[in-house]
Parts: C-alpha cells; structure tokens; sequence
C-alpha cells in the first residue's frame, strides 16, 4: 500500500505524508459557516478522491469561495470538520501549514508577486525551506532549478523568466500562478477560476494541464464557464445556497431540473 | 512601480551601493587626516568639533537603514526605533558612567553622582557588571533584542499590521520616554546619564579619540550596510519582499510571516541599538528626549527623503536632513519643524522615490533624449 501510494503521488520527502487509505484525500463534513446570520456553507459534505479532477459550479453566493478559505484555514466553520487524507485535521492548522501539508490553492484573481521576476515567483513558491534562518544561506541547487526550468516550460513562460511578474498580461499571470502551484507540488490543489479572462487557446492550454495533473494530484476546480467545466470534468457538483444540489457527470447534472431550476429561475 | 523598480533594481543598486562605499571610505581617510594631519591654522584643517558631527551623523545612517529595511523591503513602518537605538545607548551611558570613578561630582567610588544626589545607599541590581565593556556590549545588543523580540512577538502573531502597527510602535517608545523620566528608575531622570570621562581608558575629550569614534562608526556603518544587502540579496530577502507586496499570498504558499517579520524586526532593532551605543559617546550625553516619538517620524523622514527601499538612499536622507537640522537650529531654530513638515510632504507628493529615485529618473532621462524616436525602434 505505501509503495503505491509514494508512486501514485511522486512526493517529495519534505512533507508529511497524508494517509490515504481509503483512496479519499479531502473529507468536508456537515460544515456550516455564517457571516453575521447569512449562511454562507449549510451542512457541507464534500469527498474528493485521490488523482480526482472535481469541478465545483454554482451560482453567485452558493458558498464556492468560502468552502475553499475553510479548506485552506482563511474561515473557521461554525460547525462540521475538514480532514486531510485520514489524519490531518485542517480546521488545527494555520494557512502556512495546511500549505506545507499539501494542499495549493490558486485565487480568483490572479495574485503573484508583482515586484519579483517570473522566475523569482517561482522560486519563492518552490516547496522545501521555509524558515528565515534557513532561507538566508540556502542556494539553489541544480535539481531545484531543473524543476523551476521544468514549470517555466510548462507554463511557457520560459522566455520571460526575468520579467517583472507585474509587467505580464492576465493570462500570463494567471499561468504564472499555475506554475507556483505546480511549484508548491501539492497533492490537493484548489484552482479557483483559472480560465477568466483568457483567450480561446490559453483557455485549452489551462484545460489540458489540468486534466494531465489529475491523476498524479487531486484538482478542485472552480469555473463558471460551461464549456470549459464540459472539456475537463468527469464529476460536477453543483453548489446552491451553502450546500450540494447535485453530483454527477456534467450531463446528468445539466439535465437535473433541480440545478435547471436553480441557474434559470434567477 | 514595476519599472522604477527595476530602473532602480538594474541601474542603481549596484552603482548607489559602490558610491555608497566610496564616499564612506574617503571620509574614513580624509576626516581622521585633515583632523589629525592638518595644523589647525589650515584653512583645511576640519575641527574635533565637526569630527564628533560628523559621527553622529553616521550614527544616524546607521538607524535610518535599520529603519529602511524593515520599512522600505517588509513594509513594517516602525514608528518606535527610537526605543531600540535609545536603549543601546543607555546601556552605553551606563558604561561610561561606571567608568568615572571617583572623578565623579560627589567623588563615589561606586555610585553615578545623580544616585548620590537622590540619597541612593547601593547600586541597583541592573547596574551591576555594566563596569565590564564586554557585558556592557553584551546589553548594547541583548535588551533591545529582548524588547524587539517579545514585541514583535506578539504584534506580529496577532496580525496587527499597518496603520495599527505604526501607532503601538509609537506607544512603545512613548512609554519608554516616560518611564526613563522618573527618577526611580535608576537611570538619571529627566537629565539622564552624562559627564563621561573616558572609555576602555581613553580620554572622550582627545582628538584622536573622536577620530577613533568616528571610524567605529564608519566601520559599524559600513558592516551594516554590507550585511542588510547580504539579507535582501538573499533568499529570505525574496521572502522579505514578497511579505512587503502580498502578505496573505505569501502565507498561503507556506510561509509563516511572522516569523519572517519578527527576523526582520529584531535584526533592524539590533542594527539601532548599536548605532544608539556609538551615539552616546560622541555626543557625551543619553537622556530620555531619544525616546520621544517626534524622532522617531524623523527617522522616517530621512529614509522618505532619501529614498526609500535602496539603504544607500536611507543613509543619504540621514546626512542631508541632519545636516538642514543643525543649519535650521543655529540660524532659524524657530522654523525647524514647519521645514521638516514641509520636506515631508512635499517628498511623499513629489518624489515618492526620494531623492536616488529622482537621480534615477535624471539618468535614465539623459541616456535616452527622444523617447518618441526609441518607441518607434
């Protein structure tokens, strides 16, 4: 089994190690969180399996943002828990170690360092040292710049390693951020609207990275667009008012009347 | 924002940084020889006097880059360095005065004369060992260290963070002025310690002591400086930056800020304190008026003035407006603060780089006379 797991998952040793026994990696249970008496998670249950690529849809307000700050440690919830794998309780830790645990999250709107290069964004999300004692001598060494070469490739954003990341476009952006998840080498990554503001082409290109790191890594995405959620997902769930409407493959759920009722009647 | 950066980040940093050094190191030889050198009927003979300002001047550099680089790379706008550099000092005024002796006003062997006058029968605990330079030293670094640390401690791990941060920062060192004010503190009230005789022997008084001070204080400015770009140049100065830019980002990829910040913090306060401890001697008195939150926004001014974000640019800040400080105060000492006002706004509206972002901009402005012409290339 752990053989298996350490090849399912190509870990790094720096990070601990999450339990996946039951080939389920997050377990949201009965969480509920309010904001001065709106409620904004009611009795969330969510499982995602190991390799799974989940896309989360649902209107303005159905809770998407704020189940991933609890996932994250950003919200505590009132009520419910979050497990990591089958030991590691999320609601304990703080943003840093949950992120030291494994789990990489992407925000809506594109966040990267804008002072940095694009290289130094990477460098600076790159898994490993993380105290300042440390960081003042480390060097990189030449594995960590083959990786960093690596996700500059896949990003393609190789031939602008030195930019300054604030001179970038929005898709490039939103692919630098991509690539500091990649960075983080998470096993769970929480990717909230990759694909806003893209053109067609860089929308298929984001599309296709995400399906190719399903299946090594977790992926929970967020999306409004329909077509792109259609050319990635193999489970949907739809979110409405703080809870799970509907679960399924995305035609299943399109023809739910329950998500019909919910999207059309608004 | 980006491109000045990086105008300041490929044109400048290297070329401010070796200026920076150069005008240190001709300072360091002309000043101790045109002191010591020149027969003071010279026309270049430069006075003990000016000697001892312009060490206290380095002084000064030495706290605006302490203060620059928790402001200017993490974003931390310390309202309170005066706390840190004050309490270097008063470690070093305590030195000094244990070294009197008995050349003392009342003659006692063990007490400082303002014990006596308060009718003192024993020295308080804390004074004990500070006779010893090396523990003396020792304390130079280890209580400001102390204060800094259990500070940013506890502001950094509750998340206080910007206006709210600057403003405890003012309240601690506003309490520390008015502590250091009461008498039974032990450390000489309102008048604080003064009087010093002399230090691991030597004479305060001498010429050649001043030029000594002076160049402890080159050197202690030169050091700082090398070891704050060693800090930036590194990887935990990339850390730095990105805390100072994106806090919560930086946290969500598995940095702990606060103990990024509370590094930062406490090297900056060890910076101060060193350069309060070399403060003291050159000017021959600590009193609690170095706590006073007014200089602790001078600081602040200085590095604003400078430029931000560079060190070079700090240190520059520091001479110049002390240099206008010591002009205003023997010609116009009325119009001093209007004028340190007015520098102040009228840097934050006009040069928000400071003056090395204003050089900056010069240079690049001259290196490419027509714009349109390079834009059509």
């Amino acid at each position: 089994m752990r053989g298996t797991q350490r090849q399912y998952l190509g870990r790094r040793s720096s990070q601990p190690k999450v339990d996946i026994a039951n080939n389920i990696i997050l377990y949201v249970e009965d969480v509920s969180v309010s904001f001065d008496g709106f409620r904004a998670l009611n009795h969330l249950n969510l499982y995602i399996e190991v390799g799974e690529l989940r896309c989360i849809i649902g209107p303005n307000g159905a809770g998407k943002t704020t189940m991933m700050d609890v996932i994250t440690g950003k919200t505590r919830p009132d009520s419910g828990s979050a497990w990591f794998g089958q030991t590691i309780d999320l609601l304990t830790l703080s943003e840093p170690e949950i992120a030291q645990a494994g789990i990489g999250r992407k925000f809506q709107k594109p966040t990267v360092f804008p002072n940095h290069t694009v290289f130094e964004n990477l460098e600076l999300a790159m898994a490993g040292t993380r105290s300042p004692w440390r960081l003042l001598v480390a060097r990189l060494d030449g594995e960590q710049l083959d990786r960093i070469a690596e996700v500059l490739r896949t990003i393609g954003l190789a031939d602008r390693r030195d930019a300054i990341a604030g001179s970038l476009s929005h898709g490039q952006k939103q692919w630098l951020e991509i690539g500091m998840l990649l960075m983080q080498d998470p096993q769970l990554l929480l990717v909230d609207e990759p694909v806003a503001g893209m053109t067609p082409q860089e929308t298929e290109r984001t599309a296709e990275l995400l399906v190719s790191l399903a299946g090594t890594r977790s992926v929970v995405v967020v999306e409004h667009d329909m077509d792109f959620v259609r050319s990635i997902a193999r489970t949907v769930t739809v979110l409405h008012e703080g809870s799970v409407l509907a679960e399924g493959s995305i035609d299943d759920v399109q023809a739910n009347p329950r998500v019909v009722e919910v999207y059309l009647g608004e | 924002m980006t491109q000045s950066k990086s105008l300041l980040g490929t044109l400048w940093t290297e070329r401010g940084s070796r200026a920076f050094y150069a005008v240190l190191l001709l300072a360091a030889v002309l000043v101790p020889v045109l002191n010591l050198g020149v027969a003071e009927s010279s026309a270049l003979h430069v006075p003990t006097y000016t000697v001892a300002l312009l060490g206290k001047y380095l002084c000064y550099a030495l706290l605006a880059i302490a203060v620059d680089l928790v402001w200017g790379y993490c974003g931390i706008l310390s309202l309170g360095h005066t706390a840190f550099f004050a309490l270097g000092g008063y470690a070093m005024g305590m030195y000094l005065m244990r070294q009197i002796g008995t050349r003392g006003v009342y003659g006692d062997p063990l007490l400082p004369d303002f014990m006596v006058f308060l009718n003192w029968k024993e020295l308080p605990w804390f004074w004990h060992g500070m006779d010893t330079f090396w523990f003396a030293m020792l304390m130079v670094l280890l209580v400001p260290g102390l204060l800094a640390y259990a500070f940013g401690w506890f502001a950094f791990r509750s998340r206080v963070t910007g206006v709210y941060l600057s403003i405890i920062t003012q309240a601690l060192t506003y309490a520390l002025l008015l502590a250091f004010f009461r008498n039974e503190m032990g450390f000489g009230g309102n008048n604080g310690l003064t009087d010093f005789k002399d230090l691991l022997g030597f004479d305060l008084q001498k010429p050649g002591v001043r030029v000594a001070l002076f160049l402890a204080s080159a050197l202690a400015l030169g050091l700082a400086y090398a070891a704050c770009r060693a800090v930036i140049a590194s990887r935990l100065g990339r850390v730095i930056e990105a805390v100072r830019d994106a806090e919560s980002r930086t946290r969500f990829i598995g940095y702990r800020v606060e103990n990024v910040k509370l590094w930062v913090w406490v090297f900056s306060a060890l910076l101060a304190a060193v350069a309060g401890a070399l403060y003291v001697p050159q000017v021959g008195i600590i009193n609690p008026s170095e706590f006073a939150p007014i200089g602790a926004i001078e600081i602040v001014v200085w590095v604003a003035v400078g430029g931000r974000g560079t060190l070079y640019g700090a240190a520059l800040g520091a001479l110049l407006v002390n240099y206008a400080k010591t002009w205003f105060t023997g010609a116009l000492p009325e119009v001093w603060l209007f004028a340190l006002g007015g520098l102040f706004v009228g840097v934050t509206l006009f040069l928000p780089q400071g003056i090395v972002g204003l050089i900056a901009q010069l240079q690049a402005r001259l290196r490419r006379p027509a714009p349109p012409k390079e834009a059509s290339a």
